[in-house]
């Protein structure tokens, strides 16, 4: 096809044919910001937090008041608990994937660190919680009874101290990048050293506390932790039953005395907090995709509306070409060109506007920048926008009969 | 003049419908979507106490040892209990209040009712007075009742229809704790946004439904909770909420009415953290901050990153909506070309044409305003289902409503002006010898 005669005619049209390579590489540049946002968002919601979470349950018990016998009771729930028909294991933590509780200490690698190696959370909890959670241990071992003390007690007499200490794999790889770590000291509470026992693959900050590539530095100490300070973790053998075991253990720790709040609203399954805690990427997500919907849609709609004008306006010179002998499919393809043409100056414009946008954003929401990969995908959505776009108009272009050249306009 | 523009306008609506409505639909689109993300915007970002927020002030310190110091940085964004109590305890400024949240074991005494978890503040006699919290009963308690850890609670409408009834429960007797309390007052409706007097757990969370005395809920050990940060291992009986923890978990407001005020109340604070420091409390250098509650609202960056990026993502969509108008009011108004070449040729003068081109498109801002309305309603409504905190407080006020119209019309003015310039320059001769 002769680009000659397209290009003199869109010479001819410069204000038009500027604003639609301007409406092209706005859109453009738009949306590749867009989608690069919508897979910053589903990579997100897709992380793992290590635990097994299909099979996990909480329930939290409180009292009306300080309880003085604390621990013995927890320790009759989590007998309670194990007990219910379909469980497999149970424990109590502090914290836990998804919950609001995040309880984060310093790390000093000898005690006359001044200022902390690295922040990590805690998970304080019994030697349970390995196997309730599902976490996969990747060297060493889990805590024995004997390390596990009396977290309630240990606080009230203002001395915490851990003898043991099991770290995430990401916590262990930035303390000990050389892969060494089993078996040495570190100060995490208190002035005593806790012994590195075991690591484990992955374990999940409760929630995004600290930048986002701390998501997983965490640690867990061993602890016996009261009813009061904590959630019970409840392990089923059957996903399907999980609602059945949430009902009978809220029945158990209400059962268990007089003065206990079972609060049903805080009885969930791991699952159901996952949901709910990327409940608000989900709806940005999917305002995203409605944004570059719209945007595609008011393109279009712009392209039908200028070239509808243009055909409308050339339709003497179609018929004249037509007359000379041009057939339809020339015609056609004639306004094709032009807007795969149009489409092409603003798709180029329209990176170099992707890449700006993306460095505003990468200044102003610390995002990482646009991959590359972002920009022929735009380009390929609006090349094909632009044809279905113009397809009408052009189709009634060349529907323009050769008769037309001999009327006066 | 203008209004032969306007009907020439309308007539010209007709003549066009699809075009129209298309020009219509995108402004309509453009401003839809921008005012529904500025409404969300303004509700966020927005003054939670207008009439006060300037002689409110957020007081901070840092009381934490030299391990870990790096020169520059911010104070610790809250106190400690010692601190915030001596403060109290030498009231220099014209209110003060200390808080913290916590959460009570209420046992209803209503039958059939089980006990049940709340959210409370323990805060000091000043709280309401310098908040402006509106009473529906009752009243805060008084600064005796604070020193003699009186068993008093001011409770939320909301609680107190829970517990009560339509019938008014100040004097009425409230089991929390294993406690009796005193109902002495119930708010009304309170809820500040961004709940500005604690954040630490939420900036856009609705207020407690119980308020009691600091002092009672330490006497009685009530479960606290909140952001906790220590740096030694607290001792003694109470642990790291004890007097002398060293761990900062408290909020404290202080109300200073003139700026003068605030002048000396800052050398105050200085000279208060100058003593810790001699008496070897303190280890770090003064580090004391005193800001107003917007200056706090935007160093906790209290607007949602999501929000901010969505007010952006909505103006580039109403530009790319714009440069369609344009095109579009240039395809229009350049296929009129014979007919503006006629009133030229009869006499109009350029800037008429001008100005009724720019009538023609201001008329389609009008529409797309009223569309783009409808399209914000619908907007809003769709925020409100969202799972935010805030996502209930989306909604369209006076003042926006008068944005959304402004903003359209000032949109399809500025979308008009090139297509209108470009059709004035239509020169009759040419036009009238094509026809």
């Amino acid at each position: 096809m002769e680009l000659r005669p397209i290009l003199s005619t869109l010479s001819r049209h410069k204000t038009a044919a500027a604003l639609i390579v301007f409406e092209i590489a706005l859109s453009c540049a738009i949306v590749c910001n867009a989608l690069f946002l919508i897979a910053g968002r589903l990579e997100r919601i897709d992380r793992p937090t290590g635990a097994d979470e299909q099979h996990v349950v909480t329930v939290q018990a409180r009292g009306l008041a300080r309880d003085e016998n604390a621990n013995a009771l927890t320790q009759t729930d989590l007998a309670a608990l194990r007990a219910i028909p379909g469980v497999a294991n149970a424990t109590i933590s502090v914290q836990m994937p998804f919950g609001n509780s995040n309880w984060n200490s310093s790390v000093r690698m000898t005690a006359e660190q001044r200022g902390e190696t690295m922040s990590v959370s805690n998970y304080i909890a019994d030697e349970h919680l390995i196997d309730t959670l599902g976490l996969k241990l990747v060297a060493g071992r889990n805590f024995t009874r004997d390390e596990v003390g009396d977290f309630g007690r240990m606080r009230t007499e203002g001395k915490v101290h851990f003898p043991a200490v099991i770290l995430g794999q990401a916590t262990a790889d930035r303390l000990f990048p050389a892969g060494d770590a089993l078996g040495k000291g570190l100060y995490i509470w208190g002035e005593e050293p806790s012994r590195v026992i075991g690591i484990v693959e992955r374990l999940a900050k409760p929630n995004d506390f600290g930048s986002a590539a701390s998501y997983e530095e965490s640690v867990i100490l061993p602890g016996q932790v009261p009813y009061s300070s904590g959630a019970y973790l409840v392990r089923v053998q059957d996903p399907s039953q999980r609602q059945a075991v949430l009902e009978q253990a809220q029945k158990a720790l209400l059962a268990q005395g007089p003065t206990r709040i079972v609060d049903a609203e805080q009885a969930r399954t791991l699952e159901s907090m996952r949901d709910r805690y990327y409940r608000q990427d989900r709806a940005m997500a999917w305002m995203l995709v409605a944004v570059i919907v719209a945007l595609l849609v008011v393109t279009a709609l712009g392209i039908v509306g200028l070239a509808s004008f243009w055909v409308q306006q050339r339709s003497r010179q179609i018929g004249i070409r037509r007359a000379l002998g041009a057939t339809r499919g020339q015609i056609l393809r004639y306004f094709q060109t032009e807007n795969f043409l149009l489409a092409t100056i603003g798709i180029a414009i329209g990176m170099l506007l992707a890449y700006a946008l993306n460095q505003l954003l990468m200044q102003r929401y610390e995002l990482p920048r646009l991959p590359l990969f972002y920009l022929p995908i735009g380009a390929v959505a609006l090349w094909l926008l632009g044809q279905i776009a113009v397809y009408g108009p052009a189709r009634r272009a060349a529907l323009v009969p050769p008769a037309v050249a001999t009327r006066g306009a | 003049m203008f209004g032969y523009y306007f009907n020439l306008a309308l007539r010209s609506f007709r003549r066009n419908r699809a075009l129209t409505a298309l020009m219509v639909l995108a402004i309509a689109l453009g401003i839809g979507a921008s005012v529904t993300t500025l409404t969300v915007f303004r509700v966020l970002s927005g003054d939670p106490i207008p009439q006060k927020s300037d002689q409110l002030y957020y007081v901070r310190m840092d009381p934490a040892t030299m391990d870990g110091f790096t020169p520059g940085e911010d104070p610790d964004e809250q106190m400690t209990r010692f601190d915030a109590e001596a403060l109290l305890r030498e009231a220099r400024g014209d209110r003060q209040a200390l808080m913290s949240a916590g959460s009570v074991a209420v046992e209803p005494d209503a039958e059939g009712l089980a006990p049940f978890v709340l959210q409370a503040r323990y805060t000091s006699a000043d709280f309401f007075a310098m908040f402006d919290t509106p009473f529906r009963h009752g009243s805060g308690w008084q600064r005796g009742d604070d020193e003699s850890r009186a068993r008093v609670a001011v409770i939320s409408r909301a609680m107190a229809e829970r517990l009560f009834g339509d019938t008014d429960p100040t004097g009425r007797s409230l089991r929390m704790g294993r406690t009796d309390f005193r109902v002495v007052g119930v708010l009304d409706h309170w809820r500040p946004t961004p709940r500005f007097y604690d954040m630490s757990s939420g900036e856009f969370t609705e207020s407690e439904d119980v308020y009691l005395p600091f002092s009672t809920s330490r006497d009685l050990r009530l479960p606290t909770q909140g952001n906790m940060n220590c740096w030694a291992e607290p001792t003694g009986e109470e642990g790291s909420t004890g007097p002398d923890a060293p761990c900062t978990w408290m909020q404290y407001w202080v109300e200073l009415d003139t700026p003068a005020k605030a002048a000396t109340y800052r050398a105050y604070l200085d000279n208060y953290t100058s003593q810790q420091r001699a008496a070897g409390r303190f280890e770090r250098p003064d580090n004391n901050a005193l800001t107003p509650v917007m200056a706090w609202l935007e160093e906790r960056e209290v607007v949602p990153s999501d929000v901010r990026l969505q007010v952006w993502l909505a103006f580039g969509f109403l530009a790319v909506c714009l440069l369609n108008t344009v095109g579009l009011l240039l395809a229009k108004f350049m296929r009129r070309g014979g007919e503006i070449g006629v009133r030229r040729a009869l006499g109009a003068s350029r800037r008429s044409i001008f100005m009724q081109c720019l009538v023609e498109a201001g008329t389609v801002g009008l529409a797309g305003g009223a569309l783009g309305m409808l399209l914000a309603l619908l907007g809003l409504w769709a925020v409100r289902r969202q799972p935010a905190d805030y996502a209930e407080l989306a909604r369209m006020d006076p003042t926006m409503l008068l944005v959304t119209f402004a903003m359209a019309i000032a949109a399809s003015l500025l979308a008009g002006v090139l297509p209108a310039w470009r059709a004035m320059q239509v020169t009759p001769a040419i036009q009238l010898k094509s026809q």
